[in-house]
């Protein structure tokens, strides 16, 4: 089978690049492993809705239709939404259709899934950065009497033995389970490391509104001091409630969850060590927090935002007890599970192609693999802007690199049967 | 910028540029990056003892010191020695207390804050039934470390607090204290 393009993977990226290229006259296709939006449908915990707001998913050609703009997806809703979408693009998926190798030859890509070969002139990854669990080395040292779960196997508290339960890392999946968790019953011990505290709601505006209308979400990957560093952020601390209310260290202590430090180790006798950094990482937070908020005030101040919005405010430090535990022994029965939360890795297994670098991420340059003419990356964190793995913030890239992708078949010997016009952007 | 610093320039003596530049270079060669650190020491008597610290190794070569340095470590008088130097887990403290105020000073410069007087007084408390076994239930080590900092530079107070975190991040005497790592000790 052959044709111009071939993207890979059917959530808000793929959809979306398809669409350009629709717009294009580009020949694709989009193969998905699964149906369209497979891991918001089968590796997200049942309560999960998304941090952004509804009415922040305006994708190329489409966006939010329902009558509740300020609420927040459920997971179902989510699918149908990006089912709806898939409609508006009448993209030409193949669903089912799971990637097995992707490689380079002299003249073109050729891309092998368990339904037949492709080949192509370019391929799109828009297979997301979070496929995979990342759970660190220190998981292979906990006493087998432990049940243990990552953030995509875990889906609610009923799921799990009653009593104690360990959970590690503190972003948005940790502290969301921790809160479900301990409300369910269950005490739970939370383990924080560097996270990055926000309200959800700022002066009477969600903080994504904020962060959207002070152009923070439209920052380049070009003109932040360290791209490196701004990839690799932990997502915010932040829920989608339906009640809007904020979660964070602060709010989860006060319905019980016990703080401890960084999980470092498991000693010899089956005890858990935690980081002294706690207090540390929190005061991190609470700094950068009221930077965001600074800098959020003066743009609202300069854009003549001031009357409409609320006053501002600032929120009170996370609290953190005078000596929090720095052991916790695993053997003794008081905690049953312990659950992952510690970020994902991307799964490029498949991609025969050397462009990954030491940590197994693609080497590219806003999205453009310089490597492997014809290859692209779609939808990573920052991948060309503070949004771009964000629904709302996929789409702009993918006009971008949709017109490097054009201009870039233009120029290729004329192997493609189709007739290529790239639009001005 | 202010006019007052176009006039003159941050300078905490660090030389930042070079920093970044290490940053960029050892991520391409990571080899490069790793290094050893060494100490080697002597009884002299009692608990009296003296550790002498002369080359490390480093960008894939061995390296030294411009100058030998020693350090003389003993006991008090109140546990019944000499006090011909300063008690081990003082000198303890002396290395978080240097690794982090390098850190502020190396923070300070990358972010263009000029410093005036970096100061910290450092407390730990410990209970000494752990060394001396009259109590399993009490560890050896510190029960925890306070470290106090008084800084007078030209930033507002959050943006000096953010100076101490971010070298906290960074340092390394910190990241050894605050979390686990395993020791080896042989005898040949």
């Amino acid at each position: 089978m052959r044709t111009a393009v071939v993207v890979i993977g059917a959530g808000q990226s793929g959809l979306a690049m398809s669409w350009w290229l629709a717009q294009r006259s580009i020949d694709h296709v989009v193969l998905e492993r699964g149906e369209i939006a497979n891991t918001w449908r089968t590796e997200r915990w049942d309560s999960l809705r998304l941090l952004t707001p509804n009415w922040l998913s305006r994708l190329p050609g489409y966006g939010y239709e329902g009558d509740d703009p300020d609420g927040f997806r459920t997971l179902p809703q989510t699918v149908a939404f990006l089912r709806r979408y898939a409609e508006v693009v009448a993209a030409p998926l193949r669903t089912h259709t799971t990637v097995t190798a992707v490689r380079r030859s002299a003249a073109d890509y050729e891309v092998v899934t368990d339904r037949g070969v492709w080949r192509c002139d370019a391929v799109v990854i828009a297979t997301g950065a979070f496929n995979r669990p990342s759970v660190p080395a220190v998981a292979s040292a906990i006493p087998h009497s432990i049940a243990t779960l990552s953030a995509t196997q875990y889906r609610n508290p009923e799921q799990l033995e009653p009593g104690g339960v360990l959970v590690v890392g503190a972003s948005a999946s940790g502290a969301q389970i921790a809160d479900e968790i301990q409300r369910s019953g269950r005490s739970v011990t939370l383990a924080v490391g560097e996270h990055v505290r926000v309200p959800r709601t700022y002066r009477g505006r969600d903080i994504l509104w904020w962060m959207d209308a002070a152009g923070i979400l439209d920052e380049r990957y070009d003109q932040v001091d360290d791209i490196i560093r701004a990839r690799n952020i932990a997502s915010f601390q932040l829920a989608g409630y339906p009640d809007g209310r904020t979660i964070d260290l602060n709010s989860l202590t006060a319905i019980g969850v016990k703080l401890v430090g960084r999980l470092a180790g498991v000693n010899g006798e089956g005890k858990a060590q935690f980081s002294g950094s706690l207090r540390n990482v929190c005061a991190l937070a609470d700094l950068k927090m009221t930077r965001l908020l600074n800098s959020i005030d003066e743009w609202a101040a300069q854009s003549g935002l001031d009357r409409q919005a609320a006053q501002p405010q600032r929120y009170a430090a996370t609290a953190v007890e005078e000596s929090p535990p720095l052991l916790l022994d695993l053997t003794r029965g008081r905690i049953k599970t312990i659950v992952w939360a510690t970020g994902f890795t991307p799964d490029y297994s498949w991609l025969h192609v050397p462009v990954l670098d030491a940590k197994g991420n693609v080497r590219h340059d806003g999205g453009v693999v310089s490597e492997a003419p014809g290859l692209y990356l779609l939808g990573t964190p920052f991948l060309r802007r503070r949004k771009s793995s964000l629904i709302d913030g996929v789409g702009d890239d993918a006009r971008e690199l949709s017109a490097h992708l054009a201009s870039y078949l233009h120029r290729r010997p004329l192997q493609s049967r189709f007739s290529l016009q790239p639009l001005d952007v | 910028m202010t006019a007052a610093t176009i006039e003159k320039p941050v300078d905490n003596g660090v030389n930042v540029e070079a920093l970044f530049g290490a940053r960029e270079a050892l991520t391409k060669s990571p080899e490069a990056a790793k290094f050893k650190w060494r100490a080697s020491v002597k009884w002299v008597n009692g608990t009296h003892s003296r550790t002498t610290i002369d080359s490390f190794y480093g960008l894939g070569a061995e390296q030294k010191h411009k100058s030998q340095f020693t350090f003389d470590a003993d006991h008090p008088e109140v546990f019944a020695s000499e006090d011909k130097g300063a008690t081990p887990v003082e000198l303890v403290l002396a290395g978080l207390a240097s690794c982090l105020t390098a850190g502020v000073a190396a923070v300070a410069q990358a972010r263009n804050i000029q410093l005036r007087s970096v100061t910290a007084s450092l407390e730990a408390g410990m209970d000494i039934r752990g060394i001396l076994g009259a109590d399993t239930d009490v560890r050896n080590g510190f029960d925890g470390v306070k470290v106090t900092y008084h800084i007078d530079a030209d930033a507002s107070p959050d943006d000096i607090k953010a100076l101490v975190a971010q070298s906290q991040k960074r340092s390394a005497v910190y990241d050894i204290i605050t979390n686990p790592t395993n020791v080896t000790v042989e005898v040949k």
